[in-house]
């Protein structure tokens, strides 16, 4: 399991919008690429790289499926999870369903964690 | 030396702006013409002190810095700053601003608080986020203020005890006060009361914890430290809302102030967050 490499990629994509467009629009192909180039960056060139770091399969799975409940199992950071996918989905919700829907549906596909602790987000 | 003009402690409501000003009338949220009455009568507690600097305290919410390498605490020493991240348009359609800094105040702050202690991060391109600017917006919106921005870290844990964030308001207090300067300094700082973001309490009628909030709001209020540092320690905040760690900014704002009775205290219940907005005039102030 590797947090870190989760929340680098929701960090790094959700800094640029069309990196986040592309993450909307085809996430698959779009972490195959980020795999290949900025999860490897050190900084901000493509001259310094780390060697090391990886997705388990269940967390490329859940990057893939935007599947936060999940993401936020595995202790992915709440802050950087909430906002890249409010960023992905929040005016499509409110265009149907109004003001804030994406963010209550958010917070109800959490409700079995309500009185629990939560995953921690320690890398 | 400098004088400390006043210290602010409010939370900061990214949507302020856009639910108070930007939406059309018809569509603003029923609390939106209380709210921003609210904050305009605390505008004028800062419009009062007559301040000359800001000295600025917030956390970067993963714009700037990253898990790669993420700073305790970080102070800004550059001639300007840039402000709101593309990300903060997109979601709470906040402004861009470029403040002023002030780099001697910076500097003396950076060393200073070196000296007391406690190694500061230093940036010389720091881009600020809206922790520093939602208080721009709400208390001082013409932004015509050199500030020296300072950042904790409430992201991140293990965050620094709370014991460390009123030292670090203690110490800051000390260096304005050296400041060799006859400039008017005010300080403000943003956090949050209770708070949840991205778990299951999230953006519910009220803030996740209402009782929380009541007794914060108490310990500043009433100067009471002691009950503060026996309630709240780093482990039982997330128990109050996920992101409470946000009130450790007000805690440092508090330690600015001194264990003193605040001179302004007001809040607004909203849905989501309760909104408090404090401020102390340690040196009194002329009314």
């Amino acid at each position: 399991m590797s947090k870190y490499y989760v929340d680098k990629f929701l960090y790094t994509t959700d800094r640029d919008p069309d990196l986040l467009e592309r993450y909307k629009t085809e996430p698959a192909q779009y972490l195959d690429w980020w795999e290949q180039h900025l999860g490897r960056r050190l900084g901000d060139s493509d001259a310094e790289t780390t060697s090391w770091l990886a997705f388990t399969e269940q967390e490329r799975t859940a990057l893939i499926a935007h599947d936060y409940v999940t993401l936020f199992e595995l202790g992915a950071h709440f802050f950087l999870s909430l906002t890249i996918y409010i960023g992905i989905y929040n005016d499509d919700y409110e265009a149907v369903t109004g003001p804030l829907s994406f963010q209550r549906e958010y917070r109800d596909k959490l409700m079995h964690w309500r009185g629990k602790t939560y995953p921690s987000v320690i890398c | 030396m400098a004088t400390l003009a006043a210290v602010l402690a409010t939370t900061h409501h990214p949507f302020y702006l856009k639910l108070t000003h930007l939406d059309p009338p018809e569509k603003r949220i029923p609390q939106a013409a209380e709210w921003k009455r609210k904050v305009e009568a605390y505008r004028e507690t800062l419009t009062a002190a007559n301040p000359d600097i800001l000295v600025m305290i917030g956390a970067d919410h993963f714009h700037q810095f990253f898990l790669d390498n993420y700073p305790q605490f970080a102070i800004g020493k550059a001639p300007r700053y840039d402000a709101t991240y593309y990300n903060e348009i997109r979601e709470f359609s906040l402004p861009t601003f470029v403040l002023d800094g002030h780099e001697e105040l910076s500097q003396f702050m950076l060393e200073g608080l070196i000296d007391r202690g406690f190694d500061m991060a230093v940036s010389n391109e720091l881009k600020l986020d809206h922790s520093i600017i939602c208080p721009i917006i709400t208390t001082r919106p013409d932004a015509d203020l050199p500030v020296v921005p300072i950042y904790t870290n409430i992201f991140v844990p293990p965050l620094p005890t709370p014991q460390r964030f009123w030292d670090l308001g203690r110490a800051i207090r000390e260096i304005i006060e050296e400041f060799p300067s006859d400039k008017r300094v005010a300080a403000i700082g943003s956090g949050h009361l209770s708070l949840e973001l991205g778990g299951p309490r999230q953006f519910e009628e009220h803030g996740p914890d209402p009782e929380f909030d009541k007794r914060a709001i108490g310990w500043l209020a009433e100067g009471d430290i002691d009950g503060l540092l026996a309630n709240v320690t780093r482990e039982n905040l997330g128990t109050f809302g996920n992101a409470t760690h946000g009130f450790l900014d007000l805690v440092t704002m508090f330690g600015i102030a001194g264990p003193i009775k605040a001179d302004y205290v007001d809040d607004l219940d909203l849905f989501h967050t309760r909104e408090a907005y404090i401020t102390w005039y340690p040196n009194g102030v002329e009314r």
